[in-house]
């Protein structure tokens, strides 16, 4: 059974035909072209596959395409913007938080998210926040140094807005 | 220096925006898709084999069974070959088995449109065994009425038994000493897995009358060449294509479905992919050996090592994969690091059994060497009285070590130095007297453990490596290696090896990311910790070379003697004041389009490496347990590593941080939990649990650097070290907090309250 879904990728409204089991991996995958969005287990244990759905990170592996319809959805490819990294991506190049890179667009995309939650965080939160995540090179070390510098790089500049204002 | 500087990865930003294509990334138009059916029994025959209700499936467009493919056993090891038949690897399995051997076996593949069609024939194939009586225990299966699982390979299941003795003495005749100690151990390791994140799929199809294979491999050399035996095809008609691969660990060293790809691409004339699920990468891939060993040592009270016996058996499961070399890498270990002044008697057993094949992974049997090793000299150092780092101190290897085994060379150690920074950091003098008194709930202990790792697998096997450099018209170079990058950074240090020597600059050395064996010049890959040792040594003589050819053209051009001329930031300058002479674009351009004298400057050069060295390091840890809950907590945890020079020390923490991780997981709680039939019943990362960010304590580490003479750039293994020691630290910190010796792995809750129990120790002590 063929549906068409209309929903926003990465800022541009798209209408594409799917059947209504597929999963937002595939579509994303084999159907826009999206190869950012990685398959680690298909099962939701893993977080590889991780885009953010109107802002929330999800895993794309147990997400039915047609629950996407309305919705924008952001992959790591629509991140960099007029050929600049987002400032987590830079984060991540600057802090050595990518090792084999599997792992790395699914984590970026949850960062992104911690780091809209324009608050402060600790370490201990940091972690919790992307433990929805496997990654088996790291151990972490470095993208927690990432996503808090992210997240710091944010505040700092909405500081200055604050002050502009 | 471009040596020992943190450069970016010259992989990162392809990596953080989803640029960087991995296998299943790679566009074949018309591409089928392979599932395999599996055994559902752990030891047995096919007898028959219905696949009329699968091949009715819509979308499906053949079935082959075990009574289809070839008749041709092939080996999977990812070893370079050995010439000598005594010495090559253990060919003894089929592209899919009739005789099958643990539960997951392949005796079936599907292929189909899609997925979906794929999955649903695999159901509906009915295979019918004749079952055999599984044998899953090591010595269960070393027993005479064990049916032998390869009576064509082997007459019973031992693989290879091995024994060496160093010195004179027999050890049993210690007993009559006065003045030493007899301590005795058995020791155990559990299966884990290497959870790399990237499945280990495979895309193949027809091009140019070859077979091409895109693969998320470790060794894509290997990999061609084991095709070719595994199919009896020319290895010139077989191109292999690695791509960047999202983790290996040691599972991608070894020759899995490739062949199986290849030779389905050979029979349906179409593209094909092979792929693999998470829950058949946990079954039916490679794990990590169980290995039991029992341990006996006499020890004098000045705490001298005078003799230790040594007897290992390795669960090696269904199939050699890399066969002996796992094992007997771990007995290598357990002597070199110690030296005995009497005797070392050892013994190592190498067995199939009906568990899933166990191969190479991350630390090579040097890990459970390590858990072994320095659990057992903890309980040595304690049964005397002794601090375990004095005892340490008294009978580690030293410099100038020749191993009397491999004469593998202890060229430079800075291993007492790691033991003392290790020791500041974890406060070791008063913690080691101030804990291990607890008696309540909480008890705190601190313990360490050390290694050394051997760097590449000289002269135990082949060493060799060749790299190719191409002078690009702006005097930038193109670098082709057969080394690969899997994620440990190769690419990156080895640019800056590159730009080292060559004296051009780190970001107009471009090394090419992929490997393609059509172009690529021949390495047998990444495993071993060896390939900036190795491959290094191949950078640095191919940038010689290059940079003679370059200076001997620029000589040519302008008359400067070339013995006087080098190259320091992309000029080529007067060696004795520095005066720019020609800057390398000028000089490139010169090269490619002068009319006077063109010459296309490359160098391709390949070295056999016939040396070797030590890396060392040590971890401490300080933990807490909860002795209601069995449950440990790592309150600090540091690895200090003597790898030689650092070659780019972001690069090589990330390397350190990661293999700590996997060592936590390893001794905390992963483990292969199976039913009495060898059904896997944790085979998900669901319920195989990998640490999470929020499962970790900081992790620290600190680098002792030396320059190692032997190495090109100073530098000595990394790759796989950090991951060795985290357990016995862990395990020997348990031991000073309940001065309880816990001898098997994993040290999970489950198995700590049962050692609690048994062991009558717990909440109410107090």
């Amino acid at each position: 059974m063929y549906t068409v879904v209309d929903m926003i990728v990465n800022g541009e409204a798209v209408s594409v035909p799917v059947d209504s089991r597929e999963l937002l991996l595939d579509t994303l995958r084999d159907r826009l072209g999206l190869t950012g969005v990685k398959r680690g287990c298909e099962v939701g244990e893993c977080g590889a596959c991780t885009v953010l759905i109107d802002g929330e990170p999800f895993d794309s592996c147990i997400y039915l395409t047609i629950w996407a319809r309305g919705k924008e959805v952001l992959t790591v490819e629509g991140l960099a913007k007029d050929g600049c990294l987002h400032p987590v991506q830079q984060a991540f190049v600057e802090e050595a938080a990518v090792q084999c890179g599997f792992c790395t667009p699914g984590l970026i995309l949850s960062a992104v998210s911690l780091v809209g939650k324009n608050r402060p965080m600790t370490r201990d939160e940091i972690r919790v926040g992307i433990a929805g995540h496997l990654c088996r090179c790291t151990g972490y070390e470095h993208i927690l140094n990432a996503v808090a510098k992210a997240i710091d790089h944010n505040l700092s500049k909405e500081a200055t807005h604050e002050n502009a204002r | 220096m471009e040596i020992g500087k943190s450069y970016c990865r010259v992989d990162a930003v392809d990596k953080v925006t989803g640029r960087a294509r991995y296998t299943q990334d790679y566009p074949v138009p018309g591409l089928l898709t392979a599932r395999l059916v599996r055994s559902t029994v752990a030891n047995g025959r096919v007898k028959r084999i219905d696949t009329a209700a699968a091949a009715a499936v819509p979308g499906v467009r053949a079935i082959y069974t075990c009574f289809d493919v070839p008749d041709r056993n092939y080996p999977t090891a990812g070893h370079p070959w050995s010439l000598d038949p005594g010495h090559q690897d253990i060919s003894d399995r089929h592209l899919l088995n009739e005789r099958v051997r643990y539960v997951g076996d392949e005796v079936a593949v599907v292929v189909a449109d899609n997925a979906v069609a794929a999955d649903r024939a695999v159901r509906l194939v009915e295979v019918e065994y004749e079952i055999y009586p599984a044998v899953f225990d090591v010595e269960e299966a070393l027993k005479p009425e064990a049916m032998p699982l390869h009576p064509d390979v082997r007459p019973d299941n031992i693989i290879v038994k091995s024994q060496f003795k160093i010195g004179e003495r027999n050890f049993d005749d210690l007993a009559n000493e006065t003045d030493l100690t007899f301590v005795e151990g058995t020791y155990d390791t559990q299966v884990v897995q290497h959870c790399h994140i990237e499945l280990p799929v495979s895309r193949g199809y027809m091009e140019d009358g070859k077979i091409v294979i895109i693969t998320s491999t470790q060794i894509p050399h290997i990999v061609r060449r084991v095709i070719s035996q595994a199919l009896g095809l020319a290895i010139g008609k077989i191109r292999v294509i690695k791509p960047y691969i999202g983790g290996g660990f040691g599972n991608k060293q070894d020759v899995l479905y490739e062949p199986l790809n290849a030779w389905l691409v050979q029979q349906l004339g179409r593209p094909v992919e092979v792929f693999i699920s998470r829950e058949e990468t946990f079954t039916s891939t490679r794990t990590r050996h169980a290995i039991r060993t029992k341990l006996k040592t006499f020890v004098r009270s000045d705490g001298r090592l005078i003799g230790r016996h040594y007897v290992g058996y390795a669960n090696n499961g269904g199939y050699a994969s890399h066969g002996h070399a796992v094992c007997a890498n771990c007995a290598n270990e357990y002597r070199m690091l110690y030296q005995d002044e009497a005797v070392l008697d050892s013994t190592s057993y190498t067995v199939y059994t009906n568990r899933p094949a166990a191969g190479a992974m991350r630390g090579y049997g040097i890990p459970q060497a390590c858990f072994i090793m320095e659990a057992h000299m903890d309980d040595v150092a304690k049964s005397i009285g002794m601090d375990p780092v004095a005892f340490r101190r008294k009978n580690m290897m030293k410099a100038g070590y020749v191993d009397p085994v491999t004469t593998i060379t202890c060229h430079s150690t800075k291993l007492d130095e790691c033991l003392t920074r290790g020791m500041e950091h974890i406060d070791w003098a008063r913690k080691r007297t101030e804990y291990g008194r607890d008696t309540g709930n909480i008890r705190r202990g601190v313990g360490m453990a050390m290694f050394c790792y051997k760097t590449g697998v000289y002269p135990i096997s082949l060493e060799t490596s060749t790299v190719r450099m191409i002078l690009n018209q702006d005097g930038s170079i193109q670098m082709q290696m057969g080394a690969t990058e899997i994620g440990q950074g190769a690419s990156t240090v080895f640019s800056q090896m590159a730009a080292q020597t060559l004296g051009i600059s780190f970001e107009k050395i471009h090394i090419v990311q992929a490997q393609d064996t059509d172009t690529t010049p021949f390495d047998t890959g990444a495993y071993a910790s060896r390939q900036s040792y190795v491959s290094g040594m191949a950078v640095k003589k191919t940038a010689e070379v290059m940079k003679e050819k370059i200076l001997t053209y620029c000589s040519e051009r302008t008359g400067e003697p070339a013995d006087d001329l080098d190259i320091h930031a992309d000029v080529i300058v007067r060696r004795t004041d520095g005066t720019p002479v020609m800057d390398m674009e000028e000089l490139a351009m010169n090269a490619m389009y002068s009319l006077e004298r063109t010459e296309h400057i490359t160098a391709n050069e390949t070295v056999h490496c016939r040396d070797n060295t030590y890396a060392f390091g040590a971890t401490f840890a300080e933990i807490e347990v909860d002795m209601r809950y069995g449950k440990i907590k790592v309150v600090d945890i540091i690895n200090v590593h003597d790898s030689g020079t650092i070659l780019n020390p972001d690069v090589a923490a990330g390397q350190v941080h990661g293999g700590m991780s996997m060592g936590l997981g390893y001794v905390l709680g992963e483990d292969y939990i199976y039913d009495d039939d060898g059904v896997q019943q944790n085979a998900n990362l669901l319920h195989y649990k990998i640490l999470t960010a929020a499962d970790h304590p900081d992790l620290h580490h600190a680098f002792v650097e030396c320059e190692d003479p032997s190495a090109p750039y100073g530098n000595k293994a990394l790759g796989e070290p950090p991951t060795l020691t985290v357990a016995p630290a862990i395990r020997n910190a348990l031991l000073h907090a309940t001065g309880l010796s816990i001898n098997a792995l994993p040290l999970s809750p489950q198995n700590l309250l049962r050692a609690f129990e048994a062991a009558g120790i717990g909440e109410n002590d107090d």
